[in-house]
This record gives structure tokens, sequence and C-alpha cells, in this order.
């Protein structure tokens, strides 16, 4: 079981409507991605907890089908 | 709290610094595992390790603990702080190095 980048974008893009998302395949097999999150609703909020809102918007398939996320999240800059 | 809770909650608790990984500090069985426990040594910070590979029950415990889906898990003082994307972003950044010192974390 893996994933296709266009899954994972279209996942946390649902969980997180307002955030722009870039996503690097790094192995070429479908578990091991880098994701670059921005997104307004992680202003205010700790790395852990942003990371945990992607996570959250992956419905459980962070550490299951997808292996590795490399994740970077913010909230864009004013 | 179930028991598996309890002991995680122990764990974190008793000791400064605690990294639930998959393998041993000596032995690491993951790359990201793998290059958590190299910040922690490069830091010079004693830890201890806990490899979840040895026990499923830890392996899903630690999840729930702590409502974070992956492996390896970085604990200081009893706070969570991050996955290896965050160790890492955070050692880069100098914010790690600092943290263990605000929280009185001294180096070997």
């Amino acid at each position: 079981m893996a994933m296709t980048a266009q899954e994972i974008e279209r996942f946390i893009k649902e969980g997180l409507p307002d955030a722009s998302v870039e996503i690097r395949d790094l192995a070429g097999d479908g578990n091991h991605y880098a994701a670059n999150v921005i997104s307004p609703s992680f202003k205010g909020k700790s790395r852990v907890q942003q990371h945990q809102m992607v996570y959250a918007a992956l419905k459980g398939r962070m550490g299951g089908e997808l292996h590795a996320l490399a994740l970077q999240t913010s909230a864009p800059q004013e | 709290m179930s028991n598996i809770h309890q002991q995680i909650d122990n764990d974190v608790k008793s000791n400064d610094v605690v990294l639930f990984m998959k393998g041993t500090a000596q032995m690491p069985m993951c790359g990201f595992s793998g290059r958590s426990v190299q910040i922690l040594q490069h830091l010079g910070v004693p830890f201890k390790d806990v490899n979840v590979l040895a026990s499923d029950e830890i392996r899903q415990g630690i999840k729930e603990y702590t409502n974070w889906p992956t492996i390896p898990q970085l604990y200081v003082k009893g706070e969570f702080v991050g996955g290896a994307d965050i160790m890492m972003e955070m050692f880069q950044s100098g914010e790690l190095k600092q943290l263990l010192a605000d929280k009185g974390v001294a180096a070997a």
C-alpha cells in the first residue's frame, strides 16, 4: 500500500482548505515524501500542533500506508 | 490511564531525556531513528533509548499517549518535543540546544 503525491495533497487540502501544499517525492516508492504546508490556521500553534493538524487531515494514514512524510509547516508571512 | 500508558508516563517522567525509537542507540533500525540518535549524541546529552520494536504494546501505546503517529519521539523532562523532522529543524536552528539548556539538562 502506498500513496501518490496527489492523494496526499488532496487529503491535506480537505482537512486544511486554506493551506497551500507542496509535495516532493523523496524515494519514488510511494512511501517517502516531503511536504511543505503553509496555512493561516497554523498561526499561533506550536510545530507539534501544526504537524498534528496535518496528520489529522491524513486520517490515520500517517505511519501506516504512508511510512515517511518529512513535514515542514508554517503560517504565511504577514 | 492504561498500564502501558502508565509505564510510558513513568519512563518519560523519571528520565530527563527519552527517545522512543526503532532499534537502540547502538543499533538504530530506521533512518529517522538513527538520525535522531546522532543529533542527541552530537549535543552530548545522555538519554534513555526505548526500542519500540521490542514491544508492540509500547509501539502502539506511545502513538496514543501523545497523539503522534510516527516513531521516533523525543521527550525532554516529561514533555513531548517532536519527531525526527522537528528534532532536525530545532537542531539546525539551535533551538534544541537552547531547550535542553533551559530545562537544565546538562550535556555530558
